[in-house]
């Protein structure tokens, strides 16, 4: 079972002239429970392949199966559905500043109709634990730091038990130590969990936490540089 | 809905994809779930939220005076019609209003009693005096009233048979203790007994009080029996009257005596009912004054300032959390809950605002009622109908501050 099945897939911006191809004609598959990294020199295209797998935006050409779900001519009640079976980690935290840490996490879970407070709370409160922040719970995110603020978004990706879970540049905002060790965290609660994780990220101190590790260049999956 | 900004769609896959599997449709979740996240986003800067609701009470306030101010003047100018106590009224077909009335043939009125529905007719004359401030010795004009005393068709506050029974005797009259300061200390100066006074250059003795106060028309009144009348308003010919009233027999259809009379009558007299009198002299006022576009205009200001301070409100929230929202928007939030979102705070603050604004209108009225004499009453149908404009004002600001959540675009969160 592949969590993320891409075949034939192009993407462009624009239109006429002023079109811009950035993906061309793209295979890759991602099989369930496994850490895969994209890395690759800015603007080759990374982040416009995860928002079509995250079904963030329209898939113009090809095909784009991910958890069972075509996303090729999928409408956007489709998409909205997909997107809360995903766990999307920001490169800024994006956690909501009037929600402390637990009220941030069960967010994930408000859209879950069978779910009652008591049972979201618990769950976030688990999640937070499970992440290291027990003691955090009731914290604003003002207060946190940015490496906890960034856990705390990792256990908002991985609360509502999501197929996938994607992250771009997930490390971005924090120094090399912290970066590392909230990438060892993430691999290590989604080897847990069997989750399936999908990372786009220059950083090549984290390449030890994948599994495998694609490089795109000029909107093409090459063959990653060896390091 | 369109928040993902499908760029130019090319040609679906060369392969058709297969279908894709039935997904449950994402449900929604109610409106609770939305309102309280309303709620934590505004409790959470209380700053901002008392700007938010100063602009809701502003409004609320403002609406409350100008509305209260309008039925005010409208209710002072129909003080008198309202207290007639009788069934019908004849007026000059030329008559706009009470107090320029043009005067008719007293004759009608004895035309009027061959109707066997009717028991008996009383004459009003009214006239515009002046009177002469016993204290500062200047002229102010009155609203002089003539009237049989013994027929009590007045029921102004304090008329009572010992007040009527004071006029009976000649050159007497009765004086408003609720018009304006201006005509003198007339309660303390009665308190030592009657006095007299100079109305239209006449000698009259002042006997009583009676309570109407100042409205549209008059700033004060007095009221004399006819025989007193016509020597103050000299000049006034006794057979031509100012407003005829009408009692009719206990349990007479009065719409029926009204179509017989005027039948009956010639054309130079209009037949009023009460309400019909009441109501054509509020019409009158309606015209000549633009009350009703001036207090709207008030009413419509307050909309827009608290309609502006809300927006302002609400948008600067979508937009200072955009980022926010288009994460809810990857995490799988609908347009819709986000919009249910912003309507929540918008429907809490009419609410919250709202509830001051009614305590401080209500003290307003309070005051205004017992320090400038402008009797302001709170209705629950006032109370309800200002309600829902302020709600309305804050959900056409939500709808506006709304439009702003299309920018919120998730793709646009990885960058
Ligand atoms: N929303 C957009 N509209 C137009 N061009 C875009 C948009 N997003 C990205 N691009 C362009 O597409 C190319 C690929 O960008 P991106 O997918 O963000 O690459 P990466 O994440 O690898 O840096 C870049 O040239 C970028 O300028
Ligand atoms: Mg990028």
């Amino acid at each position: 079972m592949n969590a993320v099945e891409i075949r034939g897939l192009s993407h462009r911006y624009g239109s006429g002239p002023t079109a811009l191809t950035v993906l061309h004609d793209l295979d890759l598959t991602i099989p369930s429970g496994e850490v895969v990294l994209l890395t690759g020199p800015s603007g080759s295209g990374k982040t416009t392949l995860l928002t079509l797998i995250g079904a963030l935006r329209a898939v113009q050409t090809g095909s784009c199966r991910v958890l069972g779900t075509e996303l090729a001519n999928a409408d956007e009640r489709t998409r909205v559905a997909l997107r809360r079976r995903i766990g999307f980690i920001f490169q800024h935290h994006n956690l909501l500043g009037f929600l402390t840490a637990r009220e941030n996490v069960a967010m994930a879970l408000e859209l879950d109709p069978d779910l009652d407070e008591a049972e979201r709370l618990a769950r976030a409160e688990a999640m937070l634990r499970a992440v290291g922040l027990a003691d955090k719970v009731d914290a604003y995110p003002a207060v946190l730091s940015g490496g906890q603020r960034q856990r705390v978004a990792i256990a908002r990706a991985l609360v509502h038990e999501p197929g996938l879970i994607l992250a771009d540049e997930p490390t971005a905002a924090l120094d090399s130590k912290t970066g590392h060790e909230t990438m060892v965290l993430l691999q290590r609660l989604a080897k847990e969990r069997g989750r399936t994780v999908f990372i786009v990220t220059h950083d090549p101190r984290i390449h030890d936490i994948a599994d495998r590790i694609v490089a795109m260049e000029d909107g093409r999956l090459v063959e990653p540089a060896p390091h | 809905m369109n928040e993902l900004a499908p760029l130019a769609r090319a040609s679906p896959a060369p392969a058709t994809p297969a279908p894709a599997p039935a997904l449950p449709p994402p449900r929604g979740p109610g409106l609770r779930l939305p309102f309280r996240l309303a709620w934590r986003q505004l409790r959470h800067e209380p700053a901002r939220l008392a700007a938010a609701l100063s602009g809701v009470v502003f409004a609320t306030l403002l609406i409350f005076m100008q509305i209260g101010f309008m039925n005010a003047l409208f209710d002072s100018a129909v003080l008198v019609q309202n207290s007639l106590r009788a069934d019908l009224f004849l007026m000059h077909r030329t008559t706009e209003a009470l107090w320029r009335s043009t005067s008719f043939p007293r004759a009608r009125l004895a035309q009027a009693l061959a109707l066997p529905e009717v028991e008996r007719v009383v004459p009003l004359y009214v006239a515009n005096v002046p009177w002469k401030n016993p204290e500062t010795g200047l002229n102010r004009t009155l609203l002089l009233f003539g009237v049989d005393p013994t027929a009590k068709l007045l029921g102004f506050h304090g008329l009572d048979e010992a007040a009527w029974q004071a006029i009976t005797r000649p050159d007497t009259i009765l004086f408003d203790e609720r018009g304006k300061p201006e005509f003198g200390p007339i309660r303390s100066l009665l308190a030592q007994g009657p006095f007299f006074g100079e109305l239209n250059r006449k000698r009259v003795e002042v006997v009583g009080t009676f309570g109407l106060g100042a409205t549209f028309s008059s700033e004060s009144n007095a009221i004399a029996s006819e025989a007193t009348f016509w020597r103050i308003a000299a000049g006034r010919n006794p057979s031509q009257v100012d407003v005829g009233a009408i009692v009719l027999k206990p349990g007479a259809d009065v719409v029926a005596a009204k179509r017989a009379l005027q039948a009956l009558l010639p054309d130079d007299v209009m037949v009023f009912t009460r309400p019909e009198l009441a109501q054509f002299e509020r019409d009158y006022w309606a015209n000549v004054a633009p009350i009703g576009f001036i207090f709207g205009l008030g009413v419509a200001i307050g909309l827009v300032v608290g309609c502006v301070i809300v927006y302002q409100i609400l948008f600067s929230d979508i937009s200072r959390h955009l980022g926010e929202y288009a994460t809810l928007k990857a995490m799988g939030y609908t347009n819709g809950y986000l919009a249910r979102v912003v309507m929540s705070a918008a429907l809490i603050l009419a609410v919250l605002g709202f509830m001051p604004g009614l305590v401080l209108s209500l003290g307003l009225y309070e005051i205004a009622t017992a320090q400038i004499f402008i009797p302001l009453h709170m209705t629950i149908p006032r109370a309800a109908f200002v309600f829902a404009l302020i709600f309305v004002m804050c959900v056409v600001s939500g709808l506006i501050a709304i439009r702003k959540l299309r920018d919120a675009d998730p793709a646009d969160m990885f960058r």
